[in-house]
């Protein structure tokens, strides 16, 4: 207000902080601000007080304690002696891998389910429809129960695998095992000289990069189509395949076995992951449909039968004109998507999936009392997880947007 | 001469349409079977639904109604799938929680007074007069729900009426500003320091009164619509504001905006709800605590407020600028502006987006049972944990998500019929 | 519905919000009521009946104290908290006392800044597996998928018995009991831990308890009480007070049925000062001289709740064990009422 006092010359009065539009908006702003400062001190100072109150400080020198539980599944190394920041590390990657399978899923699905609700084959539209009208419309909560209720379900327990009286077998000649522990897959070996098989398989993505620009050069130039799909998976299987073999077999797989309770060896995909990842993916699968289908129809119909005029196929219609303007309607609500699954997956804990909110939000905070400093940093993970995945998505939003002038 | 050329000198008889061109094969032809792929789609797509079907109907299809315990089920042979027992006894629960049962005709009472009340704003149909009773109706669902003395809404309304009273005497005398102020000092005085005395004398005089039910023996289903619709209801004002802010040309009060809703957003609703159980009690003077349901419903209105902040946001922005330009060109001010040319345009935008926000939320009342309300899931594990049902899942969890997909699935239907009913355009 | 919901709510929090004055057991009298933590539903312990009336050996303890403290054993107010919540809710003051299956450990007691008032059930953790598993004992678990109830202190006990012991697991904490014990049946683990009274709860509700066998490691010490805040000692006087006194109830043969005969006098100078009739230990703990006879009448001596709650004549089917008194060989040992 003394700002104002200053500015105002010596026809100012008191009223015109109220009355004068030059000024009132500064007033506003003014009160806003005090009221807004005075409203956090008060809670500021009525927390400091109750914990005092408490015999309690903030501080999270706790985070250095040792955690004392275990934690599976664990993207890195981590044992019940390593500290509690460790725990909530291994939580968050843990949050993370379901949200980045989750999301990918969710897309594929999605986008199918999208589009095949515009289908013209009237039982795959219906059933499409029933898939979105279903999930949309069922708490979250409930569908990851179901998930891995289903799982408990249909699959058998470890043990039926064992001995002469097995009632389940193996897949894919012994290779794979579907239990309701989870799914044990072949999990390659690196031996030596697989690095160069690695460095191959790297090269030629590359290279297929490469291709996909000069191919698109070319046809603009000359208005040759090579058969670009056929090409690309040339370059992507051919040089590994052979340098694999060159090289003598350097990447072996490991089988899982059955030992006394579980399965060993090979790669242990566990049945709550996949319950929270599947639950997740298919609601938000749902959501996202819809943005499809509504993204594809807000493209005049005027688009396509002009491709049509043109003489494009259906497939490429939809590849080159269809799509390319339907993703900038598509991409908004697509971010808003990706940023509630990664959300929702804060609920793993009921089917028993350990990641940030059952480590930091479970258990660290209930072992170590600390409810202020855990639920505080549990919200800053999440919030800057969530930020960062808006800010890259909307790096790309902007790269396909349409540019105006 | 022969005539070579044969000229027919009757009309033929009109033939029928050959048969794979009319009817249900037409129809089957064009919508199913149009070519190899769509056939192949169309006969998988029928496989895998008759699969499902008999199977879920094979399992759902039991005289398992009158069953008293999973037991019962197990050692009845005509039983072999679901044990629907479950339901009937624990009806009333999953509908009221613990609500004393001779209590229960108060919250039937109150559901129907909210379709009353929710009629005139869904419908346009209904005379406008019966607005009154929907801003009513707020205090006679609290009354009815909680029991207690009449006169303790009727003392909060009261408030309301002071303010309006004042308002209306001052604002010809001294100006909009000292009137609206003194009404809202006179309204707070009142709530604050009058209203419960004022109540309880009343109440000592002529006494109306229910039992006091506790917000805690509120559960079921009824608590998920109790938080769901006063969610709804109260986040809608505050994200119209909150929208309205982050438009807005005041940089402290935008800042202000935009940081509340991108944290809202960018957090999981269950963390909020954390901090409503575990820490909001840290954050008020010692001593104070108020019922974890009135602490949830604040979160989750917050919460939706945010959500709902967004999608007015894009109503507003979505408004052509010459809508802005001509409500200005007018010479209406910022709040008749608003009122009288952009909010009506922005909010009819924004329906579909307000409408699947509201189901969100009342799609998340189930996170509740986390934090030890007793809502349908807090109820159903409840159940489940008890000797009689152990072990039971499907049944009481397929009935729940029909239930919510009843009343979310009414909802989407009726933003339809709001967009159409809006559809100004041709 | 409009913003004057949250206001006439507020107004009606306003009158019931009680005020926090100078100690918890004065607020309790005024308020006529006592607000009692207890468990979201654990049979046994802490859970409502189908009509919503709470029932439990933790629940009797708060009946307890309300009926020696208000002389009405219903006049609690339960409320229900997750283990996540339980200490904030008792340290802000929602509940006075906290009585639901929590476990005595150092750092609750010092550094939570709580006070444990006794011990209503010795409880340890243990292991639920499978009869056809053919393991015998929790040494040949290494390996094993073990469903874990989280929230309590089980899955520290855990990881240090197995770490202690060179073994691995692969742990699947769920946090809501329905879900872990139908993942235990569903075969998607191979063992069941948390303590045993919960254990042998689960086992006598299964489908086929013979099927399951409770391994005879107790890999831990679980003494589970009520618990109250930290300064105030007259509170915590009182709690602890009407713990011995239903502990030391049944020490002196006083039960519900021979309540009446014995309050009207005996020989028996400690029973006559425990009933009230003699001395005035009523007074010094700032209650009426029956207090103690008010708490057995709420449901009886420690025996009889046990009995009626966890005992073997119920679904739970609990032995006493260590929870016998100490004259039969438990550790249910009560100072003397002097």
């Amino acid at each position: 207000m003394a700002m104002a006092d200053q500015n105002a010359g010596p026809t100012f009065r008191l009223s015109m902080l109220i009355y004068d539009t030059r000024y009132r908006s500064l007033t506003i702003q003014v009160i806003v601000l005090i009221g807004f400062m005075a409203g956090g001190v008060w809670l500021v100072n009525n927390m400091l007080n109750n914990l005092s109150d408490l015999g309690k400080d903030l501080g999270f020198g706790f985070l250095n304690d040792a955690a004392g539980f275990e934690i599976s599944p664990q993207l890195i190394e981590f044992s019940s002696q390593d500290s509690n920041l460790r725990a909530a590390i291994v939580g968050m990657l843990n949050t993370l891998m379901v949200a980045v399978v989750g999301c990918i899923i969710a897309t594929i699905i999605g986008v199918i389910v999208g589009i095949a609700r515009l289908s013209k084959n009237w039982v795959v539209a219906r059933l499409m429809t029933v898939y979105v009208e279903m999930f949309r419309n069922v708490p979250i909560l409930l569908w990851i129960v179901f998930a891995i209720a289903i799982i408990n379900d249909i699959f058998p327990v470890p043990r039926a695998f064992k001995g002469d009286s097995a009632t389940a077998s193996m897949l894919f000649n012994e290779s794979v095992a579907l239990t309701n522990r989870g799914f044990y897959v072949p999990s390659p070996i690196w031996l030596q000289g697989s690095m160069v098989v690695v460095i191959v398989f790297i090269l030629s993505l590359v290279a297929i990069k490469f291709f996909g620009t000069w191919s698109k050069k070319r046809q603009e130039a000359t208005g040759d189509i090579l058969p670009n799909f056929w090409i690309k998976l040339g370059i992507f299987v051919v040089p590994a395949v052979l340098i694999y073999f060159i090289m003598g077999r350097p990447i072996e797989l490991d089988y899982p076995a059955f030992v006394k309770f579980n399965f060993e060896g090979g790669l242990f995909i566990r049945a709550p992951f996949i319950a929270i990842t599947m639950a997740l993916a298919l609601y938000t699968a749902a959501f996202i449909a819809e943005a499809v289908r509504s993204g594809i129809q807000a493209i005049s119909k005027g688009q396509s039968e002009a491709a049509f005029a043109l003489g494009l196929r259906p497939n490429r219609t939809m590849q080159l004109i269809i799509l390319p303007q339907a993703l900038r309607v598509i991409i908004p609500p697509l971010i808003s998507q990706f940023l509630n699954l990664t959300k929702n997956s804060s609920l793993a804990t009921a089917v028993g999936y350990i990641e940030i909110t059952g480590t930091l939000g479970g258990t660290i905070l209930n072992q170590t009392g600390r409810e202020m400093e855990c639920i505080m940093l549990l919200m800053l993970i999440y919030l800057s997880i969530s930020l960062s995945i808006s800010m890259v998505m909307n790096v790309y939003n902007n790269s396909v947007k349409l540019k105006e002038r | 001469m022969t005539d070579h050329s044969f000229v027919r000198t009757e009309m033929l008889p009109e033939q029928p349409a050959p048969l794979g061109e009319t009817g249900i094969l037409l129809w089957l032809k064009t919508n199913m079977f149009s070519g190899i792929a769509n056939s192949i789609a169309s006969v998988v797509t029928i496989v895998i639904i008759y699969i499902l079907a008999k199977e879920i109907i094979l399992w759902g299809y039991q005289p398992s109604w009158g069953l008293g315990s999973v037991r019962a089920c197990f050692d009845d042979p005509n039983v072999t799938g679901a044990c629907w027992g479950v339901i009937p006894e624990r009806f009333n629960q999953l509908m009221y929680g613990f609500y004393p049962k001779d209590e229960q005709w108060r919250i039937n009472l109150s559901f129907f007074l909210m379709v009353a009340a929710i009629a005139p704003v869904l419908f346009n149909k209904i005379p406008r007069k019966a607005i009154y009773f929907s801003l009513l109706y707020p205090f006679i669902a609290f009354w009815l729900i909680w029991g207690d003395s009449i006169w303790g809404p009727i003392a909060a309304l009261a408030g309301f009426a002071i303010a309006y009273g004042a308002i209306r005497v001052l604002n010809p005398v001294a100006g909009a500003i000292v009137g609206i102020t003194t009404g809202v000092l006179l309204a707070l005085v009142w709530w604050l320091f009058a209203a419960v005395p004022a109540s309880v004398i009343v109440n000592g005089v002529i006494p109306i009164e229910l039992e006091v039910v506790q917000s805690r023996n509120i559960g079921g289903l009824t608590l998920s619509v109790i938080i769901g619709i006063s969610g709804i209801a109260l986040s809608f004002p505050i994200g119209v504001i909150l929208a309205l802010g982050r438009q807005s040309d005041m940089f402290i009060v935008k800042v202000l905006c935009v940081g509340f809703i991108e944290f809202i957003r960018g957090v999981p609703l269950i963390t909020l709800l954390f901090v409503a159980s575990i820490l909001l009690n840290y954050f008020l003077p010692p001593g104070t605590s108020f019922d974890l349901l009135l602490r949830v419903v604040i979160v989750v209105t917050l919460f939706s407020a945010a959500y709902l902040a967004e999608v007015v946001r894009g109503g507003l922005a979505a408004l052509p600028t010459g809508q802005y330009e001509a409500a200005d060109a007018l010479g209406l001010d910022y709040w008749k502006s608003m009122r009288l040319i952009i909010m009506p345009q922005a909010l009819k935008i924004s329906i579909p987006g307000i409408v699947s926000n509201f189901i969100g939320l009342f799609k998340d009342t189930t996170l509740v049972s986390i934090i030890g309300l007793l809502d349908p899931v807090g109820l159903i594990n409840a159940i489940r944990g008890t000797a009689e049902w152990k072990g039971i899942l499907w049944e009481l969890y397929i009935f729940l998500a029909l239930m919510f997909w009843i009343f979310t699935f009414a909802m989407s239907r009726y933003s339809m019929y709001l967009e159409r009913k809006l559809k100004t355009g041709h | 519905m409009k913003k004057s919901l949250f206001i006439s709510t507020l107004a009606a929090a306003g009158m019931a919000a009680g005020f926090a004055s100078a100690g918890t057991l004065q607020d309790v009298q005024a308020a006529g009521v006592l607000k009692c933590g207890t468990g979201t539903g654990q049979v046994g312990f802490s859970a409502p009946d189908a009509n919503g009336y709470w029932e439990g050996i933790d629940v009797a303890v708060c009946r307890a104290i309300a009926a020696a403290v208000l002389n009405d054993k219903d006049a609690v107010e339960f409320v229900p908290l997750t283990s996540k919540v339980r200490f904030s809710s008792l340290t802000s003051g929602e509940v006075d006392l906290l009585s639901r299956t929590t476990t005595w450990t150092f750092s609750r007691d010092v550094d939570l800044a709580l006070t444990f008032v006794g011990i209503n059930y010795y409880d340890g953790q243990g292991f639920m597996v499978p009869t056809d598993l053919g393991v015998s004992s929790a040494l040949e678990l290494d390996g094993a998928t073990i469903c874990i109830q989280t929230g309590t202190t089980t899955e520290l006990n855990l990881a240090d018995y197995f770490r202690s012991n060179g073994m691995s697991f692969e742990p699947v904490p769920i946090d809501t009991t329905a879900e872990a014990q139908a993942s235990y049946i569903a075969g998607a683990c191979d063992v069941y831990t948390t303590d045993s009274s919960a254990l042998a709860s689960a086992r006598s509700s299964f489908e086929n308890p013979d099927d399951h066998v409770i391994l005879p490691e107790i890999i831990s010490k679980e003494p589970l009480g009520p618990l109250v805040r930290h300064g105030d000692d007259q509170w915590a006087d009182v709690v602890r007070w009407v713990m011995n006194a239903l502990i030391a109830a049944e020490e002196l043969g006083i039960t519900s049925a021979n309540l009446e005969t014995l309050a009207a006098g005996t020989n028996n100078p400690e029973i006559n000062r425990f009933m009230g009739t003699e001395g005035n230990l009523g007074e010094m703990l700032g209650l009426d001289a029956d207090w103690a006879a008010r708490a057995i009448s709420a449901g009886g001596n420690y025996g009889e709740i046990f009995e009626s709650t966890i005992g073997e004549s119920t679904p739970i089917g609990l032995a006493r064990g260590l929870n016998a008194q100490w004259t039969q060989g438990g550790l249910m040992y009560s100072p003397p009422f002097r």
